[in-house]
């Protein structure tokens, strides 16, 4: 299509347009509003002990919850592609495995409050030998595996598929036993995906907020994640945003935005790997 | 040749132990809640007002926002594959920005734009607007990731012979381009679509008084009522779950 510069034109600024008004001029606002009382005050806000406090829990659930969906995610593509298992076991496997991209977060919530809290499937099991595990760290841990889960498996899938598995044919033929062939091999060829996948889980798992939510008893300096600590400033201010809302968002966008750095940087090394 | 690793059924079955673990009974003990009292409870507690209207204005906003996605997000694709001029490189990262940016965030950004004390003088706090450009926010990846490697590999000999044959531009893309696109077009919007039946972090600040399913659900649970927090979840999986089986369907048909 021989398209004329006028019309190149207006695409291009309806498009730009979009994208201005709808992401980058609201990113933009609230960093400055966030040092709109000068550096001093927002970092003040930033480093509460709540704030801190809630740093490190987002960090602990993201280590936690990262590293299990990452052995997960590798081990179900694996199934998914070279297992040798019936076919009708895969397809549930691949079906379920979406899950948590279509269920709300809040529905995860509930259901762990329904199987781990008072009165729930589990829940007296663990409360009896003293576990808590709902309205506690460990009940916002598995929210988080929860949410995060798909992302490894999804990233990884396809880039096993494209290789193939004739470098592992060949590798096993010569004497490989399956280890050797999966760390030497397999794991080499799929590394960009892994580590693509490994970057979208920690972003969901350091911005959950809907399930965490549910299974947290929201306690400053205990069981709030920069997440809820920004949604519990909110709730205290009655929702008249103030520079301490601001400061806690930045902090953690901040975060999120070094995550996406690295995601850009290993998006486009799985492309040339491709 | 000997089996490879994730070749036998153990790999099968240690994954799905942990799918169960993790997501298969804790979803049944929502499913097993919400008929727990009986199935007439069940549609007691979905058959009132404020349920339906939850589940209406849900669903509502999300065709909105996958309609209004599927167009912009085309757009978008268009100018990041087809146009090039400078910073492309910055709003092809830019894309990726909501899947990077936790969700309350994004809420807050918003209402730092066009919230009370909005530097331009517009405010949409609290309101169904407010709620769909959130969901416009947080979705914005999805038409667009899913529809530009379509747009990269179409072959553009076809638009060429069409305009030597005298089609218009318009012809050329609503005959030969549009047709090509629509499946991406169309999963890419139904993940929009399913995404946004259960959004709750964007909105958790900025949807106020607005019944959005996942905020009625949150605020069943808050005042105690498992039940009906549950019966609302089951209806809300239900619609979820058939959008994602459509959009299965079509995916698969795509890949003939």
């Amino acid at each position: 299509m021989a398209i004329s510069r006028r019309t190149t034109l207006s695409l291009r600024a309806v498009a730009l347009l979009y994208l201005t008004l709808l992401l980058l001029l609201p990113v933009a606002v609230v960093f400055w509003r966030t040092f709109e009382h000068g550096a001093g005050t927002a970092w003040s806000f930033m480093t509460t002990p709540a704030a801190i406090s809630a740093l490190w829990l987002t960090i602990l659930l993201a280590v936690i919850a990262v590293p299990l969906n990452t052995i997960f995610g590798v081990g179900a593509a694996m199934v998914l592609v070279r297992g040798k298992t019936p076919r009708a076991g895969k397809a549930i496997l691949d079906a379920l495995i979406d899950l948590p991209f279509v269920v709300s977060p809040v529905i995860v919530g509930l259901a762990l409050i329904l199987v781990y809290g008072q009165g729930g499937w589990f829940g007296h099991a663990f409360t009896s030998h003293g576990i808590q595990i709902i309205y506690a760290v460990p009940g916002m841990v598995i929210a988080t595996v929860f949410v995060s889960l798909p992302f490894v498996v999804r990233e990884v899938a396809p880039v096993l598929a494209e290789v193939g598995d004739e470098q592992e044919q060949a590798a096993a033929t010569l004497g490989a036993s399956p280890w050797q062939t999966f760390w030497r091999v397999t794991l080499p060829s799929i590394r960009w995906g892994v580590a693509y996948g490994v970057v979208l889980t920690t972003a969901r798992a350091l911005g959950e907020i809907g399930a965490v939510l549910v299974v947290s008893s929201n306690v400053a300096g205990s069981t709030l994640t920069l997440p809820l600590l920004i949604f519990q400033r909110d709730e205290q201010v009655g929702g008249q945003v103030t520079t301490s809302v601001y400061a806690a968002a930045t902090e953690l966008a901040v975060l999120s935005i070094g995550v996406l750095l690295l995601m850009t940087m290993f998006g486009s090394r799985t492309k040339e790997a491709r | 040749m000997r089996a490879g690793l994730g070749a036998g059924g153990l790999g099968l079955g240690i994954a799905m132990l942990y799918m169960s673990a993790f997501v298969l009974i804790p979803l049944a003990s929502v499913v097993a809640k919400a008929v727990s009292s009986g199935l007439g409870k069940f549609w007691d507690s979905i058959d009132n007002a404020l349920a339906i209207r939850a589940l209406v204005i849900t669903m509502s906003a999300s065709l909105i926002v996958a309609a209004i996605g599927a167009v912009m997000g085309t757009l978008v694709a268009w100018i990041l594959v087809r146009d090039t001029f400078k910073g492309k490189r910055f709003v092809g990262t830019l894309i990726d920005l909501p899947f990077a940016l936790p969700t309350i965030v994004a809420g807050l950004t918003l209402i730092a734009l066009y919230g009370p004390n909005s530097p331009v003088g517009i405010d949409l706090a609290f309101t169904r607007g407010a709620v769909i450009v959130a969901l416009l926010f947080v979705t914005l990846p999805f038409v667009v990731r899913s529809v530009q490697p379509v747009l990269i590999e179409l072959d553009r000999e076809v638009e060429e012979a069409a305009a030597s044959l005298g089609a218009s531009n318009t012809t050329t893309f609503r005959r030969i381009v549009l047709p090509a696109l629509r499946p991406a077009i169309f999963s890419g919007a139904a993940l929009a679509f399913a995404r946004s039946i259960g959004e709750f972090g964007s909105l958790a600040l900025i949807a106020g008084k607005v019944q959005i399913a996942s905020l009625v659900i949150y605020a069943d649970i808050e005042n105690g009522s498992p039940q009906a927090a549950a019966a609302l979840s089951v209806m809300l999986m239900l619609v979820a779950l058939v959008v994602l089986f459509i959009l299965r369907t079509i995916g698969a048909r795509v890949g003939h």
